[in-house]
């Protein structure tokens, strides 16, 4: 059982548990997204004192920062008893992209290149970790919501707007991926 | 009692997010140059799942665990909140390969330059805060 766990786990399990989720907190009468967690630590960091945007009762919302101080412990619960500490198995022409942007495809589940301790030495590299950083967390308060809220509960609940968002987060990924990342790897 | 159950809910989604690998980097580097079927399989799933478990609850008027009726309301939008917005998202999601839910995940994994992304995304959030009102919305 453990073994077969510990291997990465197909898509149509991971999807199937993910709207399963989405449901529990439907029935708790709560909603699923990630991203307005992001805007009650600003809350709680005294952001209400630059912008009325952070004035509201964040207690109302701190359900939702046990929930990702879960999936915080579930990471590293995961990544430590319930992994068999294989790489993501990227199809071949993925591995072709990565060597000629001289990634290393003996890797791990986060290239090193970006995301090893010596990151924080390169400035290169927490240049692109801010920017990358920021770029998420405005984007998805301006389009008031992440994955989670527009990909998965917002297209769930066929709102237009969701539809709209997520056609808005491909663009953005595509134009990353094929236009800039050439310019920065 | 329920803070415990939200604790949980989060664990199995935090689990879930590492084990698909939609938290890795690669997976959205595969998926954003159309190479494969992975994460579209994670959320095409989902959605399917989803979308019916949102039916149902408003076909059979299903209540809370608590007994009152679930409304899911609309997010406030409009073309241009959602399409710009959702462009700005998509350009740090596909730089950092990481959405806000994975963040957390893989700090837990414990790769600490995750930290920066975080800090930085509510920073990014904040940002939005005080300039909310000179967008176009």
């Amino acid at each position: 059982m453990i073994e077969i766990i510990s291997q990465p786990w197909p898509w149509y399990v991971s999807g199937f548990l993910i709207a399963l989720i989405m449901l529990v907190l439907l029935l708790m009468g709560k909603r699923f997204g990630m991203s307005s967690n992001l805007k009650t630590i600003c809350t709680i960091c005294g952001g209400g004192k630059a912008s009325d945007f952070f004035r509201f009762d964040w207690r109302k919302d701190s359900w939702n920062l046990l929930i990702v101080f879960g999936a915080a412990l579930g990471g590293f619960i995961a990544s430590h008893y319930l992994s068999d500490n294989t790489i993501p198995k990227v199809s071949e022409a993925t591995i072709e992209a990565l060597s000629e942007m001289n990634f290393s495809s003996e890797n791990a589940y986060l290239p090193k290149e970006l995301f090893s301790l010596e990151a924080f030495t390169d400035f290169k590299t927490v240049l692109i970790l801010i920017i990358g950083g920021i770029l998420v967390g405005f984007g998805a308060r301006y389009a008031g919501g992440c994955t989670s809220g527009h990909a998965i509960s917002g297209l769930s609940n066929l709102q237009k707007g969701s539809l709209i968002a997520v056609i808005g987060f491909f663009i953005g990924g595509l134009v990353m991926i094929h236009l800039i990342y050439p310019l920065i790897f | 009692m329920k803070r415990i159950l939200y604790i949980i809910i989060g664990l199995i989604f935090g689990i879930v997010l590492y084990k698909s690998e939609a938290a890795s980097w690669f997976r959205i580097y595969e998926m954003f140059r159309f190479e494969s079927f992975h994460m579209y399989g994670i959320i095409g799933t989902a959605l399917i799942f989803g979308s019916f478990f949102i039916w149902s609850i408003k076909r059979f008027k299903i209540k809370s665990f608590d007994g009152r009726p679930i409304t899911i309301e609309p997010k406030d939008s409009s073309f241009r909140k959602n399409l710009f917005g959702g462009i700005i998202f998509g350009l740090g999601w596909a730089l950092v390969g990481a959405c806000p839910g994975p963040l957390f995940v893989l700090i837990g994994a414990g790769f600490a330059p995750v930290l920066l992304v975080l800090v930085a995304a509510v920073f990014g959030t904040f940002l939005y805060g005080i300039l909310k009102n000179k967008l176009p919305h």
